[in-house]
């Protein structure tokens, strides 16, 4: 019965003109959406939560505004769209380095978060338990340095087979998606930023 | 179309030879959306009948004053477990399952857009499953007997911290869900690309089944609801394991920071729960009136428009949590509002009925059940919006009463609807009509036993979650009502599963087409081959089957 669906000449042209949109754009999409409602949540308790630590340390005494860690991570962002750049013109080397030097980039925001709560643990006496500063302000800037780590993983994944000879000029789709969310992860840093290191900390 | 990734014949495997290995081995290796779309069903059957079977103790127990069936910390166990059984392992796999099955046979596709995330979701949900009910024997860890989660199925903090809830009981609760939730939501993800970018040629948005249309919103619901939950729980396993304070009220923590978490969740969850039924309610209705749906584009703007109201009033299950009166008036109309569209389905679904051949055979019975008893349903519904009438019956059995009015036989009539409708084409056989007309009439008989008492003990000021009650406060015999009524739908639930069981072996040949349809699911074989469509079809309305079989007059003139 299926082959009696129609199949005119009209029925054809409709066949061969018939576009939807690509499944892995819709699907990244969405899977932006719904992580951007789980940061928006952590953000809004974050907020909500402002003040209201019994105890200290409070975020002004003791939070230091990481300006170059964010220079580092914002400008990754530009760095991942030369390496698509270069790729997209099948430029395997040039590819390669961008990568790298966002690879580098992002590595040395997850350094920055690594020392920065070593300071304030050790030096400030300032853990997810002490107050509700530090439960907030670990969550939601752990919850954040670990999608930075999961982004960190793929780029790594990519960089690595294609070093051991795979060729990626096949997967540009793929890389497209990775980039995409790298910027997702760069865009949610700005409103974390906003929020921890200059809302808080007035 | 740059959807399909195998070639349209695939080598055939001789199944005839298959040992049972073989057969599990296929099952569980499958990423075919219809196999997955079963698995998801029948899991979720099982769970209802596990929670079915949690409810009858809980009945059982409360069938007259001072019972003794179940001590009262097992008690707080079974509410709590029937309760998360049910929305989570019965609710949202059924929400998947459906969609599985049936999305990608209705707009023409040969799967779904990623069949391995649906196998992972899948997987990732029944362990979720398992997870929680492994409380049973991991509750207390090894020095303890077993001890499920006892906490209620909201789990409000801080009941929930670990002071007050000692061993590890309320972690699997909290561990279980977040698994299983991520199953929920890669499901959701996949049927929402599915829908965007597997329509065979012709397919467009306004074309579109309305069942395809209704879970297409239902996915984003669960995209956008979903989260905040995944975040309170994080945030509750930090509390509990880490210390950290957010429900901590000694530590300035806020426990009414979890109600709204929660509720930001659970109020659109109670959307996404009802939306299969709606969505079968939406084919089966015009299929057994013989006349094309009533008002299409206002169905799709009504549930649209759910789609977003329904986000926006959380906090009408808190309304004795002592909010500001503008809190209290918003959350009350904006409830109110999301009653609107919901009546305009209402509406629409009896408008297609009306002047219509109307055809009783069971899937049409349990939809007209669905529509008188969800309509009760809705009333209650009004009635607790309005703030200082919820006052007054909050956390009373009149709060059960109508939410097992919304779900007990909002969803489980619908969902019974689509079983029976779509059962000739899961199994290629056709169900028992004679039993299926006993399982409606009993089911209904049991419902309305069970919870109409309900609401007046409610009335009467009885408070939920007490595990016995003394005589002679007006109760006893609206309890025992209820309680001849759950085991009247036990009944009725057995004859069901017989029915199925039987018919699936034993059954008529069903032929592919047994109601005449309209939608492409059945322009193919019952049961569909693993690709579906042996071409893809090309449609130019909203009924293309229609068009098929009556060339003559065609819909796509009128459109
Ligand atoms: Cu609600």
């Amino acid at each position: 019965m299926a082959d009696a669906l129609d199949l005119t000449a009209d029925a054809l042209t409709l066949e061969r003109e018939w576009k939807t949109p690509d499944r892995g754009t819709v699907g990244i999409i969405f899977l932006i959406i719904t992580e951007s409602v789980l940061f928006l949540t952590f953000v809004a308790v974050y907020l909500v939560y402002i003040g209201a630590s019994v105890t200290g340390p409070y975020p002004k005494d003791v939070l230091e505004t990481p300006i170059l860690a964010t220079v580092c991570l914002l400008s990754s962002s530009l760095t991942i769209v030369a390496a698509e750049w270069a790729l997209e013109r099948n430029r395997i080397g040039m590819f390669r380095i961008w990568w790298l030097v966002t690879i580098v980039l992002g590595l040395y925001f997850l350094f920055d978060t690594g020392m920065e709560w070593k300071k304030l643990i050790y030096v400030d006496h300032l853990t997810i338990s002490t107050n509700l500063f530090g439960t907030t302000f670990y969550s939601l800037v752990g919850l954040h340095a670990s999608h930075v780590t999961v982004g960190m993983i793929f780029l790594l994944l990519v960089i690595g087979v294609n070093l051991l000879g795979f060729p990626i000029e096949t997967q540009k789709r793929r890389v497209k998606f990775l980039s995409w969310y790298w910027h997702f992860v760069d865009a949610v840093w700005v409103i974390v930023f906003t929020v921890v290191y200059i809302i808080s900390t007035r | 179309m740059a959807s399909i990734d195998y070639p349209l014949e695939r080598p055939k495997v001789g199944t005839k030879d298959w040992g049972f290995a073989e057969h599990m081995y296929d099952w569980v290796a499958t990423v075919d959306h219809k196999k997955l779309g079963i698995m998801y069903i029948v899991s979720a059957l099982l769970f209802l009948v596990i929670a079915g079977i949690m409810a009858l103790v809980i009945r059982t127990q409360l069938a007259l004053p001072n019972g003794h069936v179940v001590a009262p910390d097992t008690y707080n166990r079974l509410f709590t477990m029937h309760g998360t059984t049910m929305v989570f392992l019965l609710g949202m796999p059924l929400v998947a399952g459906f969609s599985n099955y049936l999305v990608p046979l209705m707009i023409g596709a040969r799967d779904m857009a990623f069949p391995r995330l649906n196998a992972f979701g899948f997987w990732i949900f029944l362990f979720g499953g398992f997870l929680l009910y492994f409380s049973y024997l991991g509750g207390s860890g090894l020095y303890g007997a077993g001890s499920a989660p006892d906490v209620g199925w909201f789990a409000y903090a801080p009941l929930t911290e670990k002071p007050f809830s000692l061993g590890h009981s309320t972690d699997y609760w909290a561990l279980g869900i977040i698994v299983s939730g991520i199953g929920t939501i890669a499901s959701a993800i996949n049927v929402i690309a599915t829908t965007f970018s597997l329509r065979c040629p012709g397919m467009t948005l306004s074309r579109m089944p309305m069942f395809v249309w209704v879970m297409l919103i239902d996915s984003w619901l669960i995209l956008v609801a979903f989260p905040p939950l995944t975040a309170a729980q994080i945030m509750l396993l930090l509390d509990r394991y880490l210390g950290a304070n957010f429900f901590y009220t000694q530590r300035g923590g806020s426990a009414v920071l979890w109600q709204h978490l929660f509720w930001i969740f659970g109020h659109p969850e109670v959307y996404i729960l009802i939306f299969p039924a709606f969505a079968i309610l939406s084919e089966v209705i015009p299929i057994f009136s013989r006349k094309p749906i009533f008002g299409r584009p206002a169905m799709v703007g009504a549930v649209v428009a759910i789609g977003f109201i329904s986000l926006g009033v959380w906090a009408h299950h808190m309304f004795a949590v002592g909010m500001t009166s503008y809190a209290n008036s918003f959350f009350a109309a904006s409830t109110m509002l999301v009653g609107i569209p919901t009546g305009i389905k209402i509406f629409n679904w009896t408008a297609t009925m009306y002047g219509g051949k109307v055809n009783l055979k069971t899937p049409m019975l349990f939809c007209c059940g669905f529509l008188l008893q969800f309509l009760i349903a809705g009333l209650t519904g009004i009635m607790l919006a309005i703030a200082p009438f919820d006052w007054q019956l909050h956390d009373s059995y009149f709060v059960v009463g109508h939410f097992h009015f919304t779900l007990a036989e909002g969803l489980v009539f619908g969902i019974f609807a689509g079983l029976y409708y779509w059962f000739p084409k899961i199994t290629g056989r056709m169900y028992n009509e004679k039993l299926g007309k006993w399982h409606f009439w009993l089911f209904v008989i049991g419902v309305n036993l069970t919870f109409i008492p309900m609401h007046f003990a409610g009335i009467l000021g009885m408070p939920r979650r007490i595990y016995t009650y003394q005589a002679g406060r007006g109760w006893e015999f609206w309890q025992f009502s209820a309680t001849i009524g759950a085991y009247i739908q036990a009944i009725a639930v057995a004859i069901y599963v017989w029915n199925v069981v039987h018919s699936a072996i034993k059954g008529e040949p069903a032929g592919d087409d047994p109601w005449d349809g309209w939608t492409l699911e059945w322009a193919t074989t019952s049961p569909p081959p693993e690709y579906n469509f042996e071409k893809l079809p090309v449609v130019r309305s909203s009924r293309p089957l229609w068009d098929l079989k009556h060339p003559h007059d065609p819909d796509w003139k009128y459109e």
